[in-house]
């Protein structure tokens, strides 16, 4: 751009390239381009999830609390029903590292407590001589692993003799941290039972309706207005206020997460019957409808494909709502009852003001549910914002 | 509209009244656990007067046929007809759900119109954040967490509408006053979610609206931001909001039922739990059809309202296949 200009009448510099000339250079592409335009509808998808960076972060932790879960037995200090009279509602221990100035292994202060004679509160105070180093990898309370086999081993355990209760304990002298990490196994598992359920149900009933048309649709249309015209926390209360009281727990953990799925799908039925309304009149489907392909294969494997993204996205954006569901009904009594452990039903113990003013951390269980909500919420909204991969 | 809510009428009666068991086998429970005796000749008695001892269907007729008079039977126990029950309660709910909703508009909207003016600024990114924050917080856990932290900040009791002397007491200007005194606090709490949600309804629509090329138009024309940003893209991203009246209709009775237990507002929203706890099955199966038929009115007068401000939804109403 800036060569001086040639002296005035002087031959004007020839311009041209000694490379040979290549007619194909316009059209090739860079690698990352050729990659990109290769990559498969998944891939992409995966590319733009990962640049949603709280939807990655998310991702992380629920694996990771999954893990958790699965492995419940391992990671919970004590067994959940594990009571430690001497220890009735104590207050959480913190975790020090320094002691006198001096850094050591974790420990923590051993507690004794005093009888109130005016209140009758105990009141625990930390005793700082006597020093309890937590044990790692070490044998504790004994557990049946998934009820197969025996075992005692644990992450970490208390001094031998001493106790460690990290979140505080309850009125039976239970480990609130150990019971959190056991009553996520419900609560987690109940979120996917539940949309399993719904989204088998919105994928049959929806898929059918949107591809079939005529007076199924019609009437699984009107059903969807019925259900979705009956407010839905107090139909959730009437449906489990039900349940029998003389249920089995585990009886009573499937009839509420049968509940929780009955009443969702109708929202996933929707979505899916207007995409098949609108994918059916593309010319891809018409093209296999002229090959001679026929609707369970057309649908089967040219329609859902085109969609099910949507559908994985627009699930889970529906399981916090199931969690909160199971929480809130039994935070009410009316959901899971005692021996079971759920985030809720430890919270039904914290719905007395009174009790939780003096005992606050009866609270902790909030913590985790609102954790899983928001990295559920974060999650959904990256699949979501990915499954349209081209958009 | 009339045969969704006959289904409707016959779903809540099979859900609240047709399992095994009903008030008066609570009552006599009760009162065992007590340590009293039940008089069962009494018992039998009101079974009889209400019907108790009829086939389910004809149970089911004269349900209907009173609900249609507006007379929602009895509860029995208040031991007082339902109107009159839920009347009381009712003025306190639509208190409560008028300023939750009036409160989620005063935020949202203001929110929502700078988020999709300023997309992809920090505001905005910090604005939806707060947003998605608020629509994900359960409230009755965003109640208990509150009543707690008020207990040890302020050491006093929030929970409730008014102050205890004026329960039970005719309304005053006092007790508006006590009631103005305790509502902030549902009000943030029950708004936070509608909150969250509208910033991100606002934002989506007006985004949309905004890339429009009548927007560039009025604002190449010389159309003030301001000016051009009112009067053609919000308005019509107001659409959702005229369609979103169905879903407000039934919460503005029912009031949100576990936040009103956890801050014990004398709301319906817990009677109607209790009810539905101990069987009482006209207050629970009248008060629910209710809500029923809020929600089947409400999507109605969004229908209509929506055909009367946007003739296109008028023209499209024909094509579909």
């Amino acid at each position: 751009m800036n060569a001086p200009l040639p002296a005035a009448g002087a031959p004007l510099p020839h311009t041209f390239r000694d490379e040979p000339f290549d007619p194909y250079s316009v059209e090739k592409m860079s690698e990352a381009q050729e990659r990109a335009y290769l990559a498969s509808q998944w891939t992409l998808m995966w590319w733009k999830f990962r640049r949603h960076r709280l939807a990655v972060i998310s991702a992380v932790l629920l694996i990771l609390l999954y893990i958790i879960v699965a492995f419940a037995e391992f990671f919970a200090p004590y067994n959940y029903q594990s009571r430690h009279t001497a220890f009735i509602r104590s207050p959480p221990q913190a975790i020090h590292i320094f002691h006198e100035g001096s850094l050591r292994a974790p420990f923590v202060y051993g507690e004794s407590f005093k009888l109130n004679i005016d209140t009758l509160r105990r009141e625990y105070t930390n005793d700082t001589s006597s020093i309890q180093t937590i044990r790692w990898f070490c044998h504790g309370d004994s557990y049946s692993f998934w009820g197969l086999f025996d075992g005692s081993l644990h992450l970490m355990c208390p001094a031998e003799g001493g106790s460690l209760y990290i979140a505080g304990t309850d009125r039976l002298g239970r480990d609130i941290l150990s019971r959190m990490i056991y009553g996520a196994r419900v609560s987690l598992t109940i979120g996917l039972i539940g949309v399993s359920i719904s989204f088998l149900l919105g994928i049959i009933i929806g898929g059918l309706a949107g591809y079939y048309g005529g007076t199924f649709d019609l009437l699984v249309q009107r059903a969807i207005e019925i259900v979705q015209s009956l407010p839905q926390i107090p139909l959730w209360l009437a449906l489990s206020a039900i349940l029998p009281a003389t249920w089995s727990p585990l009886l009573v953990y499937f009839g509420i997460t049968i509940i929780l799925g009955l009443l969702d799908w109708t929202g996933l039925a929707r979505a899916v019957r207007s995409k098949l309304l609108s994918l059916r009149e593309e010319d891809y489907v018409l093209a296999a409808q002229l090959a001679g392909a026929r609707p369970a294969r057309i649908i089967a494997l040219h329609l859902i494909p085109g969609f099910i993204s949507h559908l994985i996205a627009s699930a889970t954006v529906t399981i916090p709502r199931m969690i909160l569901g199971e929480t809130a009904l039994s935070f009410l009594g009316l959901g899971l009852r005692p021996p079971v452990t759920s985030w809720g039903v430890m919270l039904n113990e914290a719905q007395n003001i009174n009790v939780v003013a003096l005992y606050p951390w009866l609270l902790w269980p909030v913590v985790p549910v609102i954790i899983v909500i928001l990295a559920f919420n974060f999650m959904g909204d990256g699949m979501r914002d990915a499954a349209d991969p081209y958009h | 509209m009339i045969p969704t809510l006959f289904v409707t009428s016959v779903l809540v009666f099979s859900i609240v009244v047709l399992p095994p068991g009903d008030y008066f086998d609570t009552l006599v429970s009760e009162s065992l656990a007590s340590g009293e005796k039940a008089d069962l000749t009494r018992i039998e008695f009101l079974r009889k007067e209400y019907g108790f001892d009829k086939s389910p269907v004809e149970r089911y007729v004269l349900w209907v046929s009173n609900l249609l008079r507006g007379d929602l039977g009895y509860s029995f126990e208040y031991q007082l007809p339902v109107n009159d029950l839920v009347g009381d309660r009712m003025v306190l709910t639509i208190i409560v759900s008028g300023f939750t909703i009036l409160f989620t508009w005063i935020i949202a909207f203001p929110i929502g119109i700078y988020s999709a003016t300023h997309q992809y600024s920090w505001g905005d990114y910090g604005l939806t954040f707060l947003g998605l924050l608020g629509l994900a917080i359960p409230h009755f856990l965003l109640a208990l967490v509150i009543v707690y932290f008020a207990n040890v900040w302020f050491g006093v009791s929030i929970g409730g509408l008014m102050d205890d002397r004026f329960l039970n007491q005719p309304m005053s200007w006092s007790k508006f006053w006590s009631i103005m005194q305790h509502l902030w606090i549902p009000v943030i709490v029950i708004g936070t979610g509608g909150t969250g949600k509208m910033i991100r309804a606002v934002r989506a629509n007006l985004l949309d609206e905004l890339q429009k090329q009548y927007y560039t138009t009025a604002r190449a024309k010389g159309l003030p931001p301001g000016r051009a940003l009112m009067k053609y893209p919000f308005r019509l991203s107001l659409n959702f909001f005229i369609s979103d009246i169905g879903d407000v209709l039934p919460h503005v009775v029912s009031g949100a039922e576990i936040t009103a237990i956890v801050l014990s507002l004398q709301t319906t929203g817990p009677l109607l739990l209790r009810a539905l706890q101990s069987r009482d099955t006209f207050l629970a199966s009248s008060f629910l059809m209710f809500l029923a038929f809020l929600t089947v009115v409400g999507v109605l007068i969004s229908d209509i309202a929506l055909s009367l401000l946007d003739p296109r939804i008028r023209l499209q109403g024909g094509q579909t296949k």
